[in-house]
């Protein structure tokens, strides 16, 4: 198992250079230079700045520049903002991101066991007809209606309650986390639902519970120690493509309700050019990703004996 | 002693060739070929059928809707400005606008009232004066009824002669309720509690001259200020900008569903390519290009997007259509390629491969008659799903403003650009969001469908 984890975080290092290197390619093949201004910039001072910058070199200097800072987990200076580090800006903008994300994963997991078992429960029956109803509706309305519509639904709540039950954008309590976790979370809840769903269907009739059911045991416990328990293997191997889903999912949902997350900062970036925040984002999310797959994985084969012989 | 003798005696006819009759009986029905069947099964089930059917009817009105309803995407209508379908389209015609300075042809009445019929020429209102108003008077204006939290809306703004009792206002005015909104003044500017509100409904108005260039009457015709005109029809209303509904909704069907259909068409045909040469080369080869696809896997989606969207930049007059695409199936093709390897390798095992090489097929035979229609099933489910997904990557860009360049409508920028007026004009918003809901709603029915009728392992269970 150690060797499994220690081989896959070694392959997780070469992917987030792949990463690096192909932000790298990409901002260098952007039309444009990171130094063009409205301002009229004379030779010696333009000359000056590419010497700051270290854009007079060579691009494989730059590019091993770039590579042996990133090891040292230095992402550069801002190209707008002045004196703003990017590490500074994912330090402060990051937390907030991965907050959301959380709550959106926790609620998404969640619901989507507690749904996913309800409906394979009440197999074709109304339960089952009306939640696959509203799964179907869930992964076929975007992201950003989705959010529109939470958003719209916490104005008139408030307009009904008459004063601010829950604030309708912005940041800072659990209160304002509420909407937007759960507008986060729902498409991958309702995917989730689905596969709880047929993994519960699959395991109804295997053999372990019809064991069960012939020692006699009571069917609630069947259904939490033997279907229940089995069934969430499969919703847990996803948990981590979900968190990525998430993640960048996040950025809609930042700029429908106004939190100063690093999706919403990405965007702003990318419209103002801002090279170093850009690349420095983009290879700080895909490492983040990568790890959180890894993570997800090295988890499920604790939890399932069944990986570790592979 | 002589043995007795046996001579057998034939029917002339017995050594013929038996003749195969034909079976008058049976249980057997002739059999039916893979898609057939699998058109069987997706007939029967209601929920495909549906999405199908509704899939062809996207179609039809992207390619044949702009032949019925030829009108431009980006033609204004700016006397219907964020019309809802519902709203009336009768105008009044009015006399050319003249100054108003508080003269009023009818001095009764008491409180805020307004001196001529509210049209959307100008909303003119007048007032008796408030004892206590030394500063003047400020007004609002707000298009819901006013709340508990005293929220009055825009403020339009003030008259500080406290005699001068009347105020007219021509802001950006449409045929809707407004409800205005009269706060008295003191010394200091600061706003009196005995605020009062009028709730006012602007009719549609029209000069003679404007019915006359936007050709809503006759030249010849005797049109008199009082009478009557109908606005030009929209049936799904306008946009802030006043442009249709519906053209905007037709031409950005081609947006959403060119991209919808033809990125996964072409990552999902790179996928299989890329697959199958890596399921058919197997061993060091196999490894290297899969090891290459992981990579690619683990890109993060939505920031590549935008970097290479960036990277191809869009040039003027071009609607930034063919980056996206691009990009797209750079970054998409290795699910597909990983599916695709993963059933070669599986079929390469079976037997009836061996059976079929041991009766002396060649490679080509092989993948021709064998590879290519068994994973055909996985492969079309495949683009299925993927169509959704490219659908709400279009309309992901375009709603966070790195879609198509704005000139050309897509249903992505169509729902940025509603959700900004979502509150008070929200069929902006809603048709296009409903149209994105419909077609990603009826792909995933159809290829839950298209998986039920093609999975072979399903099939054999039940």
């Amino acid at each position: 198992m150690w060797r499994y984890t220690f081989k896959r975080l070694l392959q997780g290092v070469i992917t987030v250079w792949f990463i690096a290197t192909a932000t790298f390619a990409a901002m260098h093949l952007v039309p444009g230079d990171p130094l063009a201004s409205d301002k009229a910039v004379s030779e010696e001072i333009r000359a000056n700045l590419e010497a700051k910058y270290g854009l007079n070199e060579p691009v494989w200097k730059q590019y091993t520049i770039y590579l042996g800072n990133l090891a040292q987990g230095d992402f550069g200076i801002s190209f707008t903002q002045k004196n703003r580090l990017v590490n500074d800006i994912i330090r402060e903008h990051f937390p907030v991101s991965a907050t959301l994300g959380l709550l959106a994963v926790l609620f998404a997991g969640l619901g989507g066991v507690i749904w996913g078992a309800l409906t394979a429960l009440y197999r074709n029956r109304l339960p089952d007809i009306i939640i696959m109803f509203l799964v179907i509706l869930g992964i076929s309305v975007p992201s950003f209606v989705v959010a529109a519509f939470g958003q719209l639904g916490l104005v008139s709540l408030n307009n009904l309650a008459g004063f601010n039950v829950l604030p309708v954008g912005g940041w800072g309590t659990v209160a304002h986390m509420l909407v937007p976790a759960m507008v986060l979370g729902l498409s991958t809840m309702a995917y989730l639902t689905r596969l709880m769903r047929s993994s519960m269907l699959e395991i109804v009739s295997s053999d372990f519970v019809r064991t069960a059911k012939a020692k006699g045991l009571p069917p609630t416990r069947i259904f939490t120690a033997h279907q229940l328990r089995n069934a969430v293997l499969p919703v847990i191997t996803v948990l981590g493509p979900a968190i990525a889903a998430i993640t960048t999912g996040g950025f809609v949902v930042e700029l429908v309700f106004a939190i100063p997350g690093l999706g919403r900062y990405f965007v702003e970036a990318v419209q103002q050019l801002d090279y170093t925040v850009i690349m420095g984002t983009t290879v700080f999310y895909g490492a983040f990703l990568v790890f959180m797959v890894i993570a997800v994985d090295v988890i499920y084969g604790f939890i399932d004996p069944r990986v570790r012989l592979e | 002693m002589a043995e007795p003798t046996y001579t057998p005696e034939f029917a002339t006819d017995a050594f013929e060739p038996l003749h195969i009759h034909e079976r008058k009986h049976g249980t057997t029905r002739p059999s039916l070929s893979y898609w057939q069947d699998a058109w069987l099964r997706l007939r029967d089930n209601k929920r495909a059928l549906i999405s199908l059917y509704l899939v062809v009817g996207l179609l039809l009105f992207t390619l044949f809707g702009p032949l019925f309803w030829n009108v431009s995407p980006s033609v204004q209508d700016l006397d219907q400005v964020s019309k809802p379908p519902w709203a009336s389209r009768e105008a009044v015609i009015v006399a050319p606008y003249t100054l108003w300075h508080g003269e009023t042809t009818t001095p009764s009445g008491s409180g805020l009232r307004t001196a001529t019929p509210p049209n959307t020429q100008a909303v003119r209102l007048l007032w008796d004066p408030v004892p206590g108003a030394t500063g003047g008077y400020r007004i609002y204006r707000n298009v819901f009824p006013i709340n508990a939290q005293q929220a009055y809306g825009l403020p339009l703004g003030e008259q500080f002669d406290p005699n001068a009792t009347y105020f007219e206002d021509r802001l950006d005015l449409k045929a809707r309720d407004y409800y205005y909104t009269l706060v008295p003044l003191d010394d200091n500017g600061i706003e009196l509690a005995d605020a009062t509100t009028l709730e006012v409904t602007v009719r549609n108005a029209i000069t003679v001259q404007g019915a006359l260039e936007r050709g809503l009457v006759d030249a010849d015709s005797n049109v008199e200020v009082g009478g009557r005109v109908t606005l030009k029809f929209h049936p799904l209303g306008t946009d802030y900008l006043g442009r249709d509904m519906l053209a905007r909704l037709m031409h950005g069907a081609r947006v959403s569903l060119f991209i919808g259909m033809v990125a996964p068409l072409l990552y999902v045909l790179l996928g299989v390519i890329y697959g199958a040469a890596a399921g058919f080369l197997g061993g060091r080869a196999d490894a290297l290009l899969m090891r290459f696809a992981d990579f690619v896997v683990a890109l993060p989606f939505l920031l590549f997007m935008i970097l290479f969207k960036i990277m191809f930049g869009i040039g003027p007059g071009e609607s930034g259509i063919m980056p996206m695409l691009i990009a797209m199936v750079i970054l998409s093709w290795p699910a597909t390629s990983r599916l695709v390897r993963g059933q070669i390798l599986q079929i390469r095992e079976e037997g009836y491969i061996n059976a079929s090489r041991l009766l002396g097929a060649n490679t080509t035979y092989l993948i021709m008659r064998h590879m290519i229609p068994n994973t055909m099933g996985v492969i079309l489910v495949t683009i299925t799903f993927a169509v959704p997904t490219a659908i709400f990557t279009e309309a992901f860009l375009s709603f966070i403003g790195m879609g198509v360049a704005p000139p050309t409508p897509s249903w992505g920028s169509m729902c940025n650009e509603g959700i900004k007026t979502m509150l008070t004009t929200p069929h902006e918003l809603i048709f296009p969001a409903m149209f994105i809901s419909l077609t990603v709603l009826a792909f995933n029915l159809l290829g839950d469908g298209l998986r039920d009728a093609l999975d072979a392992r399903i099939r054999n269970i039940e």
